[in-house]
C-alpha cells in the first residue's frame, strides 16, 4: 500500500471520472449521475451511489471497478454506500455526456417522463438517428441490449440503433 | 442515509376494519408486509426469466428479460429491507432462497406457470396495473426507504404497464387466434386478481405505522385502467365471480413449489457458495 497524503474530494472525483459505465464505455459513473456524494473523513473515502434500475447487473461491477480505481491510486480505506432515493433520472446527464453518447452511437434521452399514467403506447417525440441525424425514425421495443436502452430503426438510412432511453 | 431500522413513524390512528386475526397480535407487521410485495416480484421475476431464450421474436425475448431484472432486483431491494427489518441477520437472499412454500407470502397471480405469450402478456398487465398504482401510493409513504424504492420501482414499472398494455391490445385486435388465446387467458386469470387488492390484519397495523395504502381507491382506478385496455384491444371482461386467495397466509397453487425447487436448488445444495 502506497503511504499517502488524505485524498481531497476533487482527487476523488477526478479518479472516479476515469470510471466508466461497462455497457456504455464512454460516459464515467460521475457524468451518469451513479455517483451521487463523496465524503472524506480521517482518510476514509465513502462514496455514496444510486442504481440506475433496481435490477441493473452492472451495478456491482461498477463498485468493483470504483474500488479497483481508488485503490491504484493508493486509496484503499474506502466505503461504498448505496441509496434508493432520490431515483436516479436521465435528466442528471449532461450536455456534454449526452454528445458523447450520440458520438459513440446511442441516441441520448429526451425529459424524463413527468405526470400521469399512460397505458397506450406513447407516442413520444422521435429520437434522432446518432448517424445521419435524421427524425425519420421507428420504435422498435422500450427495452434493449440493457434496461436503460430502447431500439430503433432509421427509415433514412436504414441504421438500427439504440436510445438511452428517459427514465 | 437514513437508518432502515429505525421503522416508520407514527401515522393515523384508524385503519379499514377487517376480520380475523388483529393488527396487535401480529409480531412484526412491517416485516410481513414487506415480504408481501417482495415475494410477488421475485416470484414473478423468476416466472417473467422463464422466457428467456423462449420469446416469440427477439425484441420480446429481450424486453421480458429486462422486465423480469426489474422484478428481481426490486424484489431483492424489497427482501433486504425486509430482513433488516426482521433484525435477525436475514439478508435477501436467505429469504429468497432458504424459504419453503408455505413461507412464501406472494399472491397466486404470480405464481402460475408461464402459459403461452398470451398468457404471460394477460397476466403482466393485470399486476403492473396494480403495481402503478401501489408506487404512487407508497412513495409517498412516511417510511423513507421504503418510499425510496417504491419511487424507483414506479418509474420502471410505468415502462412495465405500457410494454403489457401494448400488447394486449396487439394480441387483442390481432388476429382470430391472437384475440382467443389473450380472451382465454383473460378468463382463466380474472379470479387470481382480486387478491392484490386484500386489505388483513397486516395492511391495518402498517396503517398505524403510516403505510397508508388506500385499496379500494386503487382497485376502483385499477377497474378503469384494466377497462379501458380490455375494451380498445376488443376483449371482453370477464364476470367477477369466486376470488382465489390464501397466498398471502402462504397457502398456494401447486405451481409455487415446483417453481421454489428450481428457482432454490443451487443455494441450497451449495450454500455460501460463492462464484
Amino acid at each position: 500500500m502506497v503511504d499517502r497524503a488524505t485524498p481531497t474530494k476533487e482527487e476523488v472525483l477526478l479518479i472516479l471520472e476515469t470510471v466508466k459505465d461497462p455497457e456504455v464505455p464512454v460516459v464515467s459513473v460521475v457524468e451518469l449521475g451513479i455517483v451521487r456524494q463523496v465524503a472524506i473523513a480521517d482518510r476514509h473515502v465513502t462514496i455514496t451511489i444510486t442504481p440506475t434500475y433496481s435490477g441493473c447487473p452492472a451495478m456491482r461491477e461498477i463498485e468493483q471497478d470504483i474500488r479497483a480505481a481508488l485503490s491504484a491510486s493508493g486509496i484503499d480505506e474506502v466505503t461504498i454506500a448505496t441509496v434508493h432515493a432520490p431515483a436516479w433520472t436521465t435528466d442528471w446527464i449532461g450536455a456534454d455526456a449526452k454528445e458523447k453518447l450520440r458520438a459513440y452511437g446511442i441516441a441520448p434521452p429526451g425529459p424524463a417522463e413527468q405526470g400521469g399514467l399512460v397505458t397506450i403506447a406513447r407516442r413520444r417525440a422521435a429520437p434522432a438517428c446518432p448517424r445521419c441525424g435524421s427524425s425519420n425514425t421507428d420504435l422498435q421495443s422500450e427495452f434493449g441490449s440493457t434496461a436503460c436502452k430502447a431500439i430503433h430503426v432509421c427509415r433514412n438510412c436504414a441504421e438500427p440503433f439504440d436510445e438511452f432511453k428517459a427514465f | 442515509m437514513s437508518d432502515p431500522l429505525s421503522g416508520p413513524q407514527s401515522g393515523p390512528q384508524s385503519g379499514p376494519h377487517v376480520a380475523g386475526k388483529r393488527a396487535e397480535d401480529i409480531a412484526n407487521p412491517l416485516f410481513e408486509y414487506l415480504l408481501r410485495i417482495g415475494d410477488d416480484r421475485v416470484v414473478l421475476g423468476h416466472r417473467t426469466s422463464e422466457w428467456c431464450g423462449h420469446g416469440p421474436m427477439l425484441e420480446e425475448d429481450i424486453a421480458l428479460a429486462n422486465i423480469a431484472l426489474d422484478f428481481v432486483g426490486q424484489g431483492s431491494a424489497l427482501l433486504a429491507l425486509a430482513g433488516a427489518t426482521e433484525g435477525q441477520g436475514r439478508d435477501e437472499d436467505t429469504l429468497a432462497y432458504f424459504r419453503s412454500e408455505p413461507e412464501y407470502r406472494n399472491v397466486q397471480l404470480v405464481e402460475l406457470p408461464k402459459g403461452d405469450f398470451a398468457f404471460t402478456v394477460a397476466r403482466q398487465f393485470l399486476f403492473d396495473a396494480h403495481s402503478v398504482l401501489l408506487w404512487e401510493s407508497l412513495a409517498q409513504c412516511p417510511f423513507a426507504p421504503l418510499a425510496g424504492i417504491a419511487a424507483k420501482a414506479l418509474k420502471e414499472d410505468r415502462y412495465h404497464v405500457r410494454h403489457s398494455s401494448d400488447w394486449m391490445l396487439r394480441l387483442g385486435d390481432g388476429t382470430a387466434e391472437s384475440h382467443e388465446r389473450v380472451q382465454r387467458a383473460l378468463n382463466n386469470l380474472w379470479r387470481f386478481a382480486g387478491e392484490l387488492f386484500e386489505v388483513d390484519a397486516v395492511d391495518v397495523a402498517v396503517h398505524e405505522q403510516g403505510i397508508v395504502v388506500d385499496m379500494p381507491s386503487i382497485q376502483s382506478r385499477w377497474n378503469a385502467m384494466v377497462s379501458d385496455v380490455v375494451t380498445r384491444a376488443t376483449l371482453t371482461l370477464p364476470a367477477t365471480g369466486a376470488s382465489a386467495t390464501g397466498g398471502r397466509r402462504g397457502r398456494h397453487t401447486e405451481s409455487l413449489g415446483h417453481m421454489l425447487a428450481e428457482m432454490q436448488i443451487v443455494a441450497r445444495s451449495h450454500p455460501g457458495a460463492k462464484w
